[in-house]
């Protein structure tokens, strides 16, 4: 077990840098962001200026080893708009986003779980077809679009709930809803399959020959069974929604990370984007590690692979 | 001469004549194939559908209301804030939102299927340095990569679908890289081996016709994908630029409306979540008549 942690925290710390490297990278994809950051109507004297003061006149290789050293140390600069080290803006932020993450990761276990149990139970039945149609609709749906039209619905036609802002538990339901959403299918799929392929199981038709009620059949020994795949996937959802939740924020004015990353985009503040989207990547790397961990922990034909 | 039996009578239904039943009988591949199919024509024939000029403004005729809301003919779904006629531009959008998922699709599917088949193919090294590169790609933060490429590159249609095609290769990846697994060892490919065939041919000739049905399948999700994501991207302001008719842009634009006329944001986003529902349903039948062991 230990091998297999290591092996595993080894692989994420190589993707981490990888990732690192390439989030630095894009700054330079315009060519020279010297130019990028003076603006348009900059002349050749203040681009130079700007060139030395950040030090892009230096090869690339030598400025991300020195980006790099610092992120190790929480240290991603001064975002060129608010003139504040980064690390704090985005600290101020995160916890924001991460309330957001957590509570729509919750609804959608909350949603997709029981819903998922339940079709299973009973294939083909109402339920099933009410679960399905929640999925495929699910996928289907764009989450800017969504969230639109609950502000429309709640905050417009009933006002029952506040259109945007972050300042009390009630601003949270609507985007929890569109994130939670939006990991919601996947989740409940994977029960509903897991459920089905351990029904059918000898193990439960033993604990049911043995006289077992259906209710502690049921939880007791398929949904134990069921919930494993469906825990790590969650974990995995978790990293996906805290990256995408930049869409959801942005339409409900939720001053969180992702709308720090898309106000950044928006001015050009390159050192915030390229450390947002770091932070991001961790985010995600951390959860699918302690996903891996989880699973082989929970299962152990999972570690040799 | 005695007539001989009909050949079917002995061999019985060929597997594509099978096939082929099972996807007519598929309700909701049929639903979705029918409702992708007439949204394909309307996109070709935009020209000849369109009752008006996408991009002509008439600050006159700003705001008309659809025709269902005390509208009149002139302009069946009304106009938008500029006085465009909304159907019009919902029929040019549906141009914007095809392409882009086609060529978007087409460019991941380009990358990932090569890296899935090799890595799957050759295992070992090959197929550790692709499954390192598959972690990495998952490990960006879709959007937000995107979202900021767009915006050091500037908002073009040939940027957005450049972005899109390679950020989304990864599910081509993983699902190539198992089915090439599944089916390396069959008989079949060592036959191939063994009198002597080379291993592009092998590649290209036995391997990939025999995984190409999974290869479609992820070819409608990613489309499915791409086409939400552009329109997320242009609704943020950073993908297809105005005055062109995405339909993530019209939402966006009608979102300062909102309040007194919600139809401007309610419409673009109904079709759009038609022509993805619609996708989905295509692809979710093709691999349930298709490869029903990877329905999960």
């Amino acid at each position: 077990m230990l091998r297999f942690i290591l092996k595993r925290l080894g692989l994420a710390i190589l993707v981490a840098f990888t990732v690192s490297f390439i989030s630095f990278s894009l700054l330079f994809l315009a060519g020279d962001p010297a130019i990028a950051i003076a603006g348009e109507n900059a002349n050749a004297e203040d681009i130079a200026a700007i060139r030395e003061l950040y030090g892009f006149d230096r090869p690339m290789l030598v400025q991300y080893a020195e980006w790099l050293w610092n992120a190790l140390r929480f240290d991603f600069g001064q975002s060129y708009y608010f003139r504040l080290p980064v690390a704090d803006l985005i600290a101020e932020r995160l916890s924001v986003t991460m309330t957001l993450g957590v509570c729509g990761i919750l609804f959608a276990l909350l949603t997709a779980v029981p819903l998922g149990v339940i079709a299973a139970i009973r294939p083909n039945s109402l339920i099933d077809r009410i679960a399905l149609f929640l999925s495929v609709a699910g996928q289907a749906m764009p989450s800017f679009w969504f969230g639109l039209i609950l502000i429309v619905v709640f905050a417009i036609q009933l006002g029952w709930l506040p259109a945007s802002g972050a300042s009390s538990w009630r601003h949270f339901i609507m985007p929890t809803v569109v994130l939670g959403y939006y990991a919601m299918p996947a989740i409940m799929r994977l029960t509903r399959a897991g459920m089905l392929e351990v029904l059918s199981a000898d193990y439960i038709r033993t604990a049911r020959a043995k006289g077992a009620s259906e209710g502690r059949v049921m939880f007791k020994h398929a949904l134990r069974n069921a919930i494993i795949p469906v825990v790590s996937l969650a974990a995995v959802q978790m990293g996906f929604m805290l990256g995408g939740s930049i869409v959801v924020e942005s339409i409900f004015a939720l001053h969180g990370a992702g709308f720090l990353a898309w106000e950044s985009i928006g001015r050009n503040d390159l050192p915030t984007v390229q450390a947002l989207i770091l932070v991001f990547a961790l985010f995600y790397i951390i959860f699918t590690f302690l996903a891996d961990v989880l699973n082989a922990w929970l299962d152990p034909r999972m570690r040799s692979s | 001469m005695t007539a001989l039996p009909d050949i079917v009578e002995i061999t019985g239904p060929t597997p594509g004549q099978q096939l082929r039943k099972r996807m007519f009988g598929h309700q909701g591949f049929m639903i979705g194939a029918v409702f992708l199919v007439i949204l394909v024509l309307i996109a070709i024939l935009a020209p000849v559908l369109a009752p008006h000029d996408p991009y002509s403004q008439s600050l006159g005729d700003r705001m008309v209301r659809p025709v269902f809301m005390g509208g009149t003919w002139e302009h069946p779904l009304g106009t938008d804030h500029l006085g465009r006629d909304y159907l019009s531009r919902l029929i040019y959008g549906a141009r914007i939102s095809l392409l882009i998922g086609t060529v978007a699709a087409l460019i991941s599917g380009l990358i990932g299927t090569t890296l899935g088949v090799a890595a799957g193919y050759f295992g070992g090294r090959v197929d550790a340095v692709v499954t390192f590169l598959i972690n990495v790609r998952l490990a960006m933060p879709v959007v937000l990569v995107a979202l900021a490429v767009v915006a050091i590159l500037g908002g073009s249609l040939n940027v957005v679908i450049g972005v899109l095609g390679l950020l989304l290769w990864d599910r081509f990846a993983v699902v190539m890289r198992a089915s090439t697994l599944q089916i390396r060892n069959r008989e079949f490919v060592a036959a191939a081996r063994a009198i002597g065939c080379s291993t592009p041919r092998i590649l290209l000739s036995e391997i990939l016709p025999n995984i190409f049905n999974n290869l479609i399948v992820v070819v409608t999700l990613e489309m499915a994908h791409a086409i939400l994501l552009e329109a997320a991207l242009s609704f943020l302001g950073l993908g297809v630029q105005p005055p062109t008719p995405s339909w993530g842009l019209m939402v966006s634009e009608g979102k300062n409306m909102m309040l007194f006329e919600p139809w401007l944001v309610l419409i673009p986003g109904a079709v759009l979540f038609l022509l993805v529902l619609a996708i989905n349903l295509m692809g979710d039948g093709l691999r349930d008549v298709t490869a029903p062991e990877n329905r999960n």
